[in-house]
């Protein structure tokens, strides 16, 4: 068996109130394309900057090349051979292609930068991986693609055995994607070892011969590509060992399906979500299940005019209506809690009282405050009803606990009594006695007649609270299961693994 | 957490104690500094001098406040200052009353507050561009007006406005007195300042709980506008006089320190409106200061400097964290912030 080129054992890393990584231990032969695979937090980026030596490890040893080393920094790890290249691409745009590939190590000439070296060597490099670029051109005037491309010709002349690619292609479309891959074989025939990281399970199968899965900050395992079906890679990058799974509550929640609230009718973004149907009750849950940038997050975002749709039609009963921006669809009487508490949703300078009044008080215009009673009444009522700790109105919000903080940022679209709640991973990252009372509020919620959408990457948690679950998959809707009782999570995996069977 | 620690932490405990400080310094070169007397039914004496002339300054950093409370800021409330003067003396100098001057004056003041808006909401500019343009630009227009001469009126009316006194006070104080009370009203008692501070405090959160920032961040600039122009014409009718060139000269770079002084950050979010009163004080009072201590000329900007750099060294956490004995200890990341270093 050939020698790793890199090779990490034993790798533990924590920051305060968390262990990202726990003794994983990870090899990487040449002329190999390695998938670095698990859900969010499970410490893949984490591991990606012990590599390049952003964050230093607490434990554990790194072996490049055979020799033991201690990664110091980015530098240092180009420096031994390990390049990566961001999700960004962090060039200078403003700058020509040709600049982008030699900057910090121009070729000189009698003390001065060899202009046409530079351009000549940057168009054999780039043909090289038969890319025929104008060189001279400004960086920023080519596509994202183009500049991904650049990117990596620049990582692999830094005489790079190792590329590390995270997250390249989830803004390329099919055809920029296939001209990434072919460049990726290529230089895999040159014996670098490529290590990628994407969430499009499509593109593991299609470019990697081996991955690595972890979960939790721990190693699940390494595995041949071939010998690890994608219902199985879900399954382990999920944690959901099917027998193991516990059982669900008594009863599926009864469907009091009420009135019609929404009806999309082809409603997508291009490089969001193509165009979904999607009837929203009154009275109902409606799960979205997929992996992460499955467009789960995309579609409901749509849907509050969070973004404005590009395609498609919102029919609120027989009318058609226009839920193009968060003010429309307030008005139409929609609220959404977004997947990021912090950038998104509350303002963490406010304090509790004020974070919970804000859509309300947006509602009724500056010229109408709610008198100071009022407003003691409401958010002393919600406060008490959600069980928010500290219960006082007057504690800046960013004080709280991340449960408590989604609790407020509940109450702040539960005051203006919406028809339809878009629940973003509300219990992503807080305490499980906090998660089963917003499970609970949701259940009781649709009891009284809201319609629910709801979205979880946990799918006991789906289909505990769901009527239907709407299965998304590489930015689709792939398919809509009724949650009958005989739903399981095992065939909700299935369908988000062999999703592209169903189309 | 003791009494005197939470005393400590509030936004106006430092402002306030460097002031009172200054003032005391006062007291120890000048010992009846503090001393009111009535001469002529009017009130005379250093603190109302410090008021009086530090009145435009309070106005200016009033609507300064109010931009960067969005996450903005105003560099052309200087370049209002002096259009606003200029427009007034020229038209009473034409033969028009008050009652024509006055409103062209604000309405312009407005005008340019609403310039200003636009830019910033409507093409997206940085507010520290977008305002620049007319901080240069205004200048000249304000020449252009007083056509490059320095305009001179005489008009006992008009005097009144900076240089009046009324129940005994200056009318300038008064008049600053009634626009902080305005604005105390408007932002407090109405959800104008909890709007303004969500939008400053996180935009993307604002824009998806349904609030309307632009025409906000518009009338943020149109305010401060309207307090520039006002503190234009007291400037101008203090002096009778209205001068293109040098009205309102940096005036913008007392404001903003006005504004940091008194507790409000300048990345917008929560506001103080009188951290900013008695922030402009310190200003003023510092100036009132290098008079009476004797401090020489050549002195005065250095010295200035010191006092400034000791108030915002007392209001940064970090310093007084430092200061300490005991660092405190590093402070528990949220669950979110976990998430993002996971």
């Amino acid at each position: 068996m050939t020698r790793p080129v890199l090779e990490v054992s034993g790798i533990s890393k924590g920051f305060p109130g968390v262990q990202a990584l726990d003794d994983v231990a990870f090899r990487l032969l040449p002329g190999e394309i390695h998938a670095l695979m698990g859900e969010n937090g499970a410490g893949k980026s984490t591991l990606i900057k012990v590599l390049t030596g952003v964050h230093e490890a607490d434990a554990g040893t790194v072996v490049v090349g055979g020799a033991k080393a201690s990664i110091k920094g980015p530098l240092h790890a180009q420096r031994l051979g390990i390049s990566t290249v961001y999700q960004e691409v962090n060039l200078c745009p403003n700058l020509s292609v040709a600049e982008n590939i030699f900057i910090g190590r121009e070729p000189r000439r009698f003390g001065r930068i060899d202009w046409k070296a530079v351009r000549r060597r940057s168009a054999e490099l780039l043909a090289r991986l038969d890319l025929d670029l104008d060189v001279t051109a400004q960086l920023g005037s080519h596509s994202l693609a183009v500049q991904q491309l650049v990117a990596i010709v620049r990582a692999v002349d830094l005489e790079a055995k190792v590329l590390i690619l995270d997250e390249p292609t989830s803004s390329l479309d099919r055809g920029e994607v296939a001209r990434l891959f072919t460049v990726m074989r290529r230089l895999r025939e040159d014996g670098v070892a490529i290590l990628f990281v994407s969430h499009f399970l499509e593109q593991i199968y299609e470019v990697c011969d081996r991955v690595t899965v972890l979960r939790g900050g721990r190693l699940v395992g390494e595995y041949p590509i071939g010998e690890l079906s994608r219902f199985e890679l879900v399954a382990k990058m999920t944690g959901q060992e099917l027998a193991a799974l516990e059982e669900l509550d008594e009863e599926s929640p009864e469907a009091v399906r009420g009135e019609r609230l929404f009806a999309l009718e082809g409603v997508g973004r291009t490089g969001a979500i193509a165009p979904v149907d999607l009837d929203l009750y009154a009275g109902e849950v409606v799960g979205l299940a997929g992996l992460l940038g499955s467009g789960r997050s995309e579609l409901a975002r749509l849907v509050f005019g969070a973004d404005a749709a590009d395609s498609g039609r919102v029919r609120c009963g027989d009318e058609l209506v226009s839920l193009r921006t968060p003010r429309a669809a307030i008005e139409r009487g929609v609220a959404f809690c977004p997947e990021d508490r912090k950038g998104d949703g509350l303002v963490m300078d406010l304090t509790v009282e004020e974070n919970i009044i804000l859509a309300l008080q947006a509602a009724r215009g500056w010229t109408r405050p709610l008198g100071q009673k009022r407003r003691q009444e409401l958010v002393g009522e919600y406060i008490r009803a959600l069980r928010i700790h500290p219960p006082h109105p007057h504690t800046p919000v960013k004080n709280l606990s991340g449960g408590n903080q989604q609790k407020v940022l509940l109450a702040r679209w539960l005051i203006t009594r919406p028809k339809l709640l878009i629940l973003d991973e509300p219990t992503r990252g807080i305490d499980i006695g906090a998660k089963t009372e917003i499970q609970r509020l949701v259940v009781s919620l649709a009891g009284e007649g809201m319609g629910v959408v709801f979205i979880s990457a946990e799918l006991e948690e789906v289909l505990r609270i769901s009527h239907k679950v709407e299965v998304l998959r590489d930015r689709r809707l792939v398919t809509e299961l009724a949650n009958d009782g005989t739903l399981t999570p095992e065939r909700i995996l299935q369908t988000i693994a062999n999703g592209a069977a169903d189309r | 957490m003791n009494r005197a620690a939470a005393l400590t932490r509030h936004t106006l405990f430092w402002p306030v104690t460097v002031w009172v400080v200054l003032l005391l310094a006062n007291v120890a070169f000048t010992p009846g500094f503090l001393s009111l007397r009535i001469r002529e039914g009017h009130l005379y004496g250093s603190l109302i001098d410090i008021l009086l002339f530090g009145a435009p300054l309070i106005l200016v950093a009033l609507g300064m406040t109010v931009v960067i409370a969005t996450g903005g800021i105003d560099l052309s409330v200087g370049a209002t200052v002096a259009i606003s003067g200029a427009l007034a003396c020229h038209l009473i100098a034409g033969g028009h009353g008050l009652i024509v001057a006055l409103p062209v004056a604000i309405g312009a003041s407005l005008l340019l507050g609403l310039w200003n808006g636009l830019l910033v909401t409507r093409l997206g500019i940085q507010p520290i561009i977008a305002t620049l343009i007319l901080m240069v630009a205004g200048r000249g227009i304000a020449q252009l007006i007083t056509g490059g001469q320095i305009i001179t009126v005489d008009s006992d009316a008009y005097k009144m406005i900076g240089g009046g006194y009324w129940l005994g006070l200056p009318f300038s104080i008064l008049l600053v007195a009634a626009a902080l009370a305005v604005t105390l009203l408007l932002t407090r008692r109405t959800a104008l300042g909890l709007l303004l501070e969500a939008v400053g405090g996180n935009a993307e959160a604002s824009r998806l709980v349904g609030i309307r920032s632009s025409g906000l961040i518009v009338l943020a600039y149109m305010f401060c506008g309207l307090c520039a122009g006002i503190a234009g014409l007291m400037i101008s009718s203090n002096t009778l006089s209205a001068d293109g060139n040098q009205a309102g000269l940096w005036i913008e770079l007392d404001a903003i320190l006005a504004v940091v002084l008194g507790g409000t950050a300048l990345t917008g979010g929560r506001f103080a409106l009188s951290g900013t009163v008695v922030g402009a004080l310190i200003i003023q009072t510092l100036d009132t200061t290098i008079y009476t201590a004797g401090i020489p000329p050549r002195m005065t900007l250095v010295f200035s400097a010191a006092v400034v750099t000791v108030v915002c060294l007392l209001q940064s956490p970090a310093f007084r964290a430092k200061v300490r004995r005991r660092p405190p200890a590093a402070p528990v990341p949220s669950a979110a912030e976990q998430e993002a270093t996971a």
